[in-house]
């Protein structure tokens, strides 16, 4: 998905001259050619995060349409009342691109760690929120929304479907149909769901935008003897408010399965990171049956 | 620059512009008026020399990145038509555009929505690189409070405005002395000449020394640091140097006696 960020993004910017790339000494490597090509729109700004928030907020109100990228705790938590005051509050255009979600930084430890971007993020009104699914998605989403009206954030992930989806204003879509119940999956957890719940008769549906969210393709999907689970890449108490706003009570939300609220002083892989919480197929699977008492 | 009578006509202005700040935070029990006095010699400058004589206009922006002084801003850009009577009878109303902090959403006058310090200079520098971005003429002024510079983002946009030769910003410091009670800054000026700034120390409220500040900022190539040693409270003794009047609104009756001293004057 990297890869595919620096693609769409040089593509993006051969076309438009409107782009200006800040990089938080994240990425440098792989923007190279850009920056070397284009230093006054594509630098690496530094590792200054507030202020760089701050400094794409001046070029956005400038005209400019400014691309933010560097490691999400850093982008999303340090700089946080700069993303709210400055862009949210003053209502600037303009991407936010992170990399390492929950813990792809796995070996590097919790400092590197970011399973509450999307909750945070979702505090602040009218920010878009992606969570993409694949490279192709992310193009997808990329080249959709970069010049659109608000602030855009992008979770890149290393955890990548093996299907895609490029829907129109990124709505949800069903993937599969069944009668015991509803999966609600996010982003790159949509492959390992599919195959954890193969031989399940349940609906699955598959959303790749937080917010705006897609309430009424879930509302429409429901009757009042649903049960719902929801299954998400981060923290998983994330999307409780959002469905519930969704579903109007129409039917039982039985639970979430995501990123649960502690600090993983692990480090290893992300895999051994998917298994201690049960966020691998495996883990996912005895979850789903349990919650749709399938055994 | 300011001859003997511009000084006294000014001065005049500036004393109506305080009483006019006196009144509205006792009618609204609200702004921070010893800060608002400080800055309102840099203010009158600004607003009738700097941005206004320039030939491109629009293209000069200024941002009061410390934003509770917003009503002195306010009631300058009001003596220079920016800001109606009414706009700024309206101060801190439910449905006013001119809060207690300026906000960019509700009045085309207020450049940067403020009021969290420090970070007005990194938007600063954001609107100055797009300038050079999109090959615009024209200046970018920040005006922040030495309490101000406590907050790391100060330092964080002062070196990349360094980096990036940014010699069409200025960022102004109002030392009117707020940050002493807390950290002291020692030689601010030192400070922004090791970040590659081109500094010049004024008396904030020696309208001269503003204006030849000002004067040399469009000839450097280097960003501009402008130290104004200012006093907090400016204008009214009671109110000089005290911070009790840092968030205190007046009484009707210290109102009067206000009203009586600066008419005195």
């Amino acid at each position: 998905m990297r890869k595919q960020f620096v693609s769409t993004t040089v593509d993006i910017f051969e076309k438009d001259p409107s782009t200006v790339l800040l990089l938080g000494d994240i990425g440098v490597h792989g923007f190279k050619r850009l920056i070397d090509g284009c230093p006054e729109r594509a630098m690496n700004i530094g590792i200054l995060e507030q202020a760089t928030i701050s400094v794409a907020a001046g070029l956005s109100m400038s005209g400019l349409l400014p691309f933010v990228h560097t490691i999400a705790p850093f982008l999303v938590e340090r700089a946080l009342e700069q993303i709210k005051v400055d862009f949210g509050y003053q209502k600037l255009r303009g991407n936010l691109i992170s990399v390492g979600a929950s813990y792809d930084y796995a070996a590097l430890g919790c400092t590197h760690h970011c399973p509450s971007d999307i909750a945070i993020l979702q505090t602040i009104p009218n920010v878009q929120i992606l969570v993409p699914g694949s490279s192709e998605e992310l193009d997808f989403q990329l080249r959709n929304n970069y010049n659109n009206d608000h602030l855009t954030y992008y979770r890149l992930s290393e955890a990548q479907n093996n299907i895609s989806f490029t829907v129109q204003d990124n709505l949800a879509t069903i993937v599969k149909r069944g009668s015991r119940g509803v999966i609600m999956v996010v982003g790159p957890f949509l492959s390992r769901v599919l195959s954890a719940a193969a031989d399940m008769d349940v609906t699955i549906i598959y959303y790749n935008q937080i917010t705006p969210f897609d309430g009424d393709t879930l509302f429409q999907l429901l009757d009042h003897s649903s049960k719902l689970v929801a299954v998400m890449p981060f923290y998983e108490s994330t999307l409780t408010h959002s469905i519930h706003k969704a579903i109007k009570g129409k039917a039982s939300l039985l639970g979430t399965i995501g990123v649960p609220l502690e600090f993983s002083e692990n480090y290893g892989s992300v895999e051994e990171h998917d298994a201690k919480f049960g966020l691998d197929e495996h883990g996912i699977r005895l979850r789903l049956q349990s919650m749709f008492s399938l055994r | 620059m300011y001859d003997e009578r511009s000084i006294w006509e000014a001065e005049n202005i500036l004393n109506k512009l305080r009483l006019k700040i006196v009144r509205l935070s006792m009618l609204k029990q609200e702004g921070h008026i010893g800060s608002s006095f400080s800055i309102l010699h840099i203010l009158y400058h600004v607003y009738s020399n700097v941005i206004e004589s320039t030939k491109s206009v629009a293209l000069d922006k200024f941002v009061l990145s410390k934003g509770h002084a917003s009503l002195g801003l306010y009631a300058v850009l009001n003596h220079f038509s920016q800001i109606s009577d009414a706009e700024l009878e309206s101060f801190c109303d439910f449905n006013s555009g001119l809060g207690g902090h300026p906000h960019s959403g509700k009045h085309g006058s207020l450049v940067a929505s403020t009021g969290s310090l420090g970070h007005g200079l990194p938007i600063s520098v954001g609107l100055a690189l797009g300038k050079l971005i999109n090959r615009e003429g024209g200046r970018i002024y920040c005006l922040i409070g030495d309490g101000e510079a406590n907050e790391g983002a100060v330092w964080e946009a002062a070196l990349l405005a360094s980096e990036h030769n940014l010699s069409n910003l200025t960022c102004i410091m109002d030392m009117n002395g707020s940050g002493e009670r807390a950290i002291k800054m020692g030689n601010v000026k030192e400070k922004f000449v090791s970040f590659g700034f081109e500094c010049t120390v004024v008396d904030g409220h020696n309208l001269n020394e503003i204006a030849e500040a000002f004067g040399v900022c469009e000839y450097l190539h280097k960003p501009k640091f402008i130290l104004a040693n200012t006093i907090k409270g400016k204008g009214v003794s009671r109110m000089e140097n005290n911070p009790e009047w840092h968030h205190k609104f007046p009484t009707q009756r210290e109102y009067d006696e206000i009203c009586l001293e600066i008419n005195q004057l």
